[in-house]
Formats: C-alpha cells, structure tokens, sequence
C-alpha cells in the first residue's frame, strides 16, 4: 500500500520509511549548490528505507520540527528542506 | 633536548561527530594538561594535552572540532580535515586517529570511520558511552565489528575513565604495527571527497557492518523522550526558556555578589596596606591609584563572570542549548538570522569574543558575519561594572508593583534594548546589505544527561584564565596608562584649578568635551571613554582614577559611587547608560572580528554603526529626560 508524501506534511506522532531523497521534490528553490541539500540530508543520517517518526514541532508555526531517525537520534530541520524527502507513511497498528 | 623530544613524540588526532562525547574523552585522557590555542591564519581553537602511557611513552592528542564528515563545510570541519590529511601549513601530520563514537549512535559514527579510514593512517574506534548503550538495549559483537572496519574496536564510558587505559594501548599497539609496516611511515590517502552516491554507498556499507556483527538495536532514552515533551511543549517550552534566561540574570546578580564583596574588600585592604608601608612618591601613586586600583576593579567582576559561564557550560553539556536554537530558530528567522546564532548571541552575554568565536559553527558566511556585527550588542559581562555602578548611584533600590526592583528593571531594560537594536541590524543588514539566502538549519538533537562535574571545571578554569589573562595585560597596560595620562604634567606649585587639569588626560578630556557635549557628557567621562576603548570594564577604574585625582580627600573616601551622584545629573547618567548599549567600546573585539572576518572591513563596519547608534542613543535618552524630568 504506497502512499508517498513529503516528510514536511507528517503528522506529529506519524511514522514513515524514507523512499527518496531529491532536490526535485522541493517545493521551493534550494539556494545551495545542487546536490548539496541531498549530501547534507544524507550526511545527518537521512537515506534511503531508514524509518524517520516526528516527534516535535517547533512553537509559531509549527516548524522547525524534530524527526526520531532510526530510532535512535533526533534531529531537527525545516519543513522546507523537510520536502526534499519522500516518505512512505506507516500506518500505526491498531 | 627536552622540545625536541616533545615534537618527536606521535601525535594522534580525536575525530568524531559533534555530542559524541569526543571532548569528555579527552579531558579523561590528558586531564589539566591542556594547551589552547590558536591554528595559524584561522581562529579554530587548537587543543592539545599531553598523555603518558604505562610504558612512559609520551602521545600528544589533538581534540579536533566536531564533523560528520571531512568534506568540511565550514572552518571547524576545514581544520579538522586538514589536520588529518596533513595538509596544514607547519604542522606535521598526525600519526593516527582515535574516532570517537556514540555507541548509541553508531550509524554516523561507523560511516565517518570508513571515510577517515581511507587516509591512510592507524584508525582505533573508540565506542563511546557503552554503559548507556547496554542500558538501552543496544548490542554488538565488538570482535566482528573489529574484523568487520578493519580497525581495534575500544568500548569507552569517557566520564567514568573506563576503558581509557585499553584505548590508549590500542593506540599505542596500531601505531607501532603502522610504522613497522611501512618504513616510509605513511601510506598515501585515497581520501576523495565524496558525492551523494557515494554517501548512499557508505551508508549502504555501514549497514552491511551492523548485520554482519550482529547488532541489535536498542531503543531511545526514555528519559530524553520524557523530558522533551515538557522541554520542547509548545506553550510550556518557550516558558521554560524565558525562565531559566530570567534566573541566569537573577543568580549572575544575586549569587556573585558574596564573592565580589570579598574579592572587593581585600583589593582596599591590599591599597591601603601598600599606600601605609611606602613612601610617598610616583611609585607609590603608580602602584595604589594606578595598578592595584585599576587590576582590582576588573578582577572583583571574575564571580559574575564564571556564575554566567557557569549556566551557559551547563546548558550546553546537559544538551539544552540545541533545543533552546531549534525553539528559537522561527524567531531569529524573523530577522533572517539561523536557530544556530542564538547559541552565539547568548554567549556574547558572557562576552562577544567566545560569542564571535562560536559563529564558527555557522555555515553560512552571510549568517555568520550578520551574527558577529550584532554580537557586542548582547550585554556582554565587561558591561557589569559600568552598568552596576551607575545604577547603584543613581537608580533608587525600591520595589514596584509589589515585586519588581526598580534597579532591576533598568538592568533588564538595558538587556533588552540591546537584544532589540540587534534584532533590527541583523535584519536591516540581511534586508538590504549582506543580502542571502536562508542557510538550512539540520542540527543533531544530544539526549539529556547529567552534567559532568570535571567538564564543567575545565572549562569554566579556561574561561576564568582567558579573562584574567584580559585584565591582566591589556587593562593593567591602560591602566598605567590611565595613569600616566591623568598625573602627567604635573600641576604647577601654585595650581588652583584640580591636579588632573593639567594633565594630558585633562587636554584630552576638554578637547573632546564639545564632541560629546550634546549627549551630556563632562570632560571626566570623556577622558574615562578613552582607556574605555580597551574594554568596558576598564571605565569604571578610569572614572575612579579621574575622579580620585582630581577630587578631594572626601570623595575618595565617599567611593566612586557617592562621588558621581554629585557630578552627574541623572540624565547625564541615563545618557552613558545608554551609550554603554551600544558603545564599540571593547578594542579586543574589533580585533577579533577582524581575525574571523579576516578582513579590515567589517570590524570597520562594526565600528561605525555601534558609534553612531551609541552617540544617537545618548543623544535621544540625554533630551528625553532633561525634557521629562525638567531637568
């Protein structure tokens, strides 16, 4: 059951596995180099099939937010860089 | 020779992710023997220690600032890379590495291992924090793992000294077995810098060692999870944050003052004792009025410096400070500044030097010199003495509104007007000047932990030198000069008019007294200003030093304090109140500036903005009240 969605538009408490990370999904223009939002991502731990939850969302707007990767760090980023990465939401068991 | 030896000896780099617990080690490894300084052309703080090992060996470890990896993306990760390639200008490769990683983090951990790998030197894996690890269910077979990188495995609980004496046999061993290897004593690097493919490749090997060693994942500290949720609440978070900034002004003024009093009264007992057993003469005025006096009333300001860097060590090792950046990251958005400069701004509390220093962490040129330019602007503690001993003359101590102190209140004012004025620079600068882009914020999260008592000591111990070091060269240098200045000529024998008159402090002084004039100031403060160039702080002692020479023997008596009630009118005070906001008064830090900058323009910049926002400030608040006050 694939239902791709940007990391940004998660829930808080939702948990995903990560499908792709890719410039060409963000929403707006990155103003780094090309390439280098997707090596950073990839550098903090974010990659390809590895489980991200959102645990937080920051006070006036709700962002930066806080993602749990891999169950065991927490990291924080912006909802606009967030969009860089494709999700596959994993439905919580009932 | 003994320095030869020294420099013979191997020296061995720590690497790891930042909150990997790297410096925590390596106060465990070298202890008090530690060595700040500076890498030559950069302002990257270098730290060295010292370590002897059981066979008497000597290594020399090098604590490199934090990395994910070594494609280096700011100055603190181009150091670190440079140093372990070995490509810094006189400075000799390093000999090996210890990769310093969090054994409940170990994805990122491993991944920087494979890359350091690559360069060719001994790597040993130091796994960090095992106890937490097992704790929380993490498992691994260190052997495998060992076979797995290539490299000897050490588990380590840096803050309990275990396992340290196995790490530094392992390093001891591989280097050993490296330089019998290959009589060149070096193997070339295959280091490249790697592209997002490759970092997939890594992660996909990282993994593939995780299996193969049996790894068993644990879960998240609980603790940390349990925390967050009040700590990082929407509502009760951003309370928590104003609090605990309210309670580090409160102890700052409540806590230090004990230690003050009796830092303060053994300076008098020191002058009097000196002024009692010498004869009169120019040695013994330079001695009591210029040295002792000047030395003195910097240092009775040390209390309410460590109490500040206390809490700001103290927030950032129980892992705090991040979540303050990621709660203020919309804010300082607003003005397009990144969550990562509230960790500067707050320690230009402190001082902007350590404040601009810390900018390094910030990837963004832009960012980062937008940050430093509005650093002095945080009152920084050399502001203390200035701000203190005009309030004390000249604020009334009563109580309003059943709670509020009204000196208090003007403290609190003259904190937040400078946070205000910063606000608007930064985005006036980053609306209009340095024009750019937004640098993504992508900041790791350190789970909670109790402070470490020895940590904290180290290093509050440097902070304490570095100031003392402060006062202790450039304003003991002022204040001769102060003095010279102020006694120099000497008034003639039938003098009507006060000693300092005609001094050249006294030239100087009215010279520009119709300078500043318009915002209130009389030539006294105008020649205090002067040596006030070297830091804040220092006016203070110049404004006792002009006022004790030239005044009577009464108001020597009376204190400085006393004294000014009567030279000043409040709005004349008000008015350096307000000039202190905004002053560049600290040479040091324009020094500094220009060294991180590394160009003559911004501290320039710097100079002139803080000038004329200083000079229109006094200028506005000297009107106002003479107006209000009717004066």
């Amino acid at each position: 059951m694939e239902n791709p969605t940007r990391l940004s538009s998660l829930k808080k408490g939702q948990k995903a596995q990560i499908l792709q990370i890719s410039e060409t999904n963000l929403n707006t223009e990155s103003p780094l180099p090309a390439g280098e939002l997707e090596r950073r991502l990839l550098e903090m731990g974010f990659s390809e099939g590895s489980q991200v939850t959102l645990m937080h969302e920051a006070p006036f707007g709700k962002d930066p937010i806080i993602v749990l990767l891999r169950a065991c760090h927490l990291v924080a980023l912006r909802k606009k860089e967030a969009a860089a990465i494709m999700v596959n939401l994993i439905p919580s068991t009932v | 020779m003994a320095s030869e030896l020294l420099l013979n000896d191997p020296r061995i780099a720590l690497v790891g992710n930042p909150n990997c617990g790297k410096t925590a080690l390596f106060n465990a490894l070298t202890g008090s023997r530690q060595k700040v300084a500076n890498y030559p052309g950069v302002t990257v703080e270098k730290r060295e220690g010292l370590l002897s090992t059981k066979e008497g060996n000597k290594l020399r470890i090098i604590d490199l600032p934090g990395t994910y990896s070594l494609r280096a993306r700011s100055v603190d990760e181009r150091v670190t890379r440079e140093v372990v390639l070995g490509q810094l200008l006189g400075e000799s490769p390093v000999d090996g590495i210890i990769c310093v990683a969090d054994a409940t983090n170990l994805h990122l951990g491993l991944r920087l291992v494979l890359e350091l790998k690559k360069t060719g030197k001994p790597v040993i894996l130091a796994l960090n924090m095992m106890d937490i690890a097992k704790k929380r269910g993490y498992e691994i077979d260190l052997n495998l793992l060992s076979q797995q990188i290539g490299a000897p495995v050490v588990p380590t609980v840096a803050i309990k000294k275990n396992g340290i004496t196995n790490l530094v046999a392992a390093v001891q061993q591989e280097i050993d077995k490296f330089s019998k290897l290959n009589t060149q004593n070096s193997i070339a690097s295959t280091w490249v810098e790697p592209n997002s493919q490759d970092v997939r490749a890594y992660h996909k090997e990282v993994e593939r060692i995780l299996n193969e060693s049996k790894r068993k994942q644990g879960c998240v500290s609980a603790f940390t999870q349990k925390v967050d949720k009040v700590l990082l609440h929407p509502v009760f978070g951003v309370s928590i944050l104003l609090v605990t900034l309210f309670l580090i002004f409160q102890a700052v003024f409540t806590w230090a003052k004990i230690p003050q009093e009796a830092l303060e009264s053994s300076f008098e007992f020191l002058q009097t004792y000196v002024a009692s057993v010498m004869p009169d003469g120019a040695l013994k005025s330079l001695l009591t009025d210029g040295i002792i006096a000047g030395v003195g009333s910097v240092v009775v300001f040390l209390p309410q410096i460590i109490t500040l860097f206390l809490f700001i060590l103290l927030l950032e090792d129980s892992g705090y400070m991040a979540r303050a950046a990621f709660l203020m990251d919309k804010l300082m958005g607003g003005v397009g500044l990144h969550g990562k400069a509230f960790i500067p701004l707050l320690s230009s509390f402190a001082c902007a030097i350590p404040g601009i220093m810390s900018t390094r962490t910030i990837e963004n040129k832009k960012d980062r010199i937008v940050t430093i330019l509005i650093s002095p602007l945080m009152a920084c503690s050399a502001r203390i003495p200035v701000y203190a001993l005009i309030i004390a003359a000249f604020i009334p101590s009563k109580t309003i509104f059943g709670f509020v102190n009204i000196q208090g209140l003007v403290m609190f004012l003259l904190y937040a007007g400078g946070i205000v004025a910063a606000l608007i620079i930064a985005f006036v600068l980053k609306k209009f000047i340095i024009k750019g882009h937004r640098e993504p914020l992508l900041m790791e999260l350190p789970t909670y932990k109790i402070p470490n008592f020895k940590n904290i000591l180290i290093g509050l111990l440097e902070r304490a030198k570095i100031f003392l070091k402060k006062a202790g060269t450039i304003i003991l240098a002022m204040m001769v000069v102060i003095w010279f200045l102020s006694s120099y000529p000497k008034a003639p024998l039938n003098a009507i008019k006060p000693d300092i008159d005609y001094s050249f402090a006294g030239i100087l002084g009215h010279w520009l007294e119709p300078l500043l004039a318009p915002v209130g100031f009389n030539w006294q403060i105008a020649v205090a200003l002067i040596p006030g160039m070297a830091a804040r702080e220092v006016a203070v002692a110049a404004l006792g030093s002009v006022y004790s020479i030239s005044g009577s023997e009464d108001a020597v008596r009376e204190g400085l304090a006393a004294t000014l009630v009567h030279a000043w009118t409040l709005p004349t005070a008000l008015a350096l109140l307000a000039w202190y906001v905004f002053a560049p008064q600290c040479a040091p830090t324009l020094a500094v500036t220009k060294r991180e900058t590394n160009s003559w323009l911004w501290p320039t910049v710097m100079f002139l903005y803080m000038f004329s926002l200083a000079y229109l400030g006094a200028f506005g608040v000297y009107h106002l009240s003479n107006y209000f006050l009717g004066a």
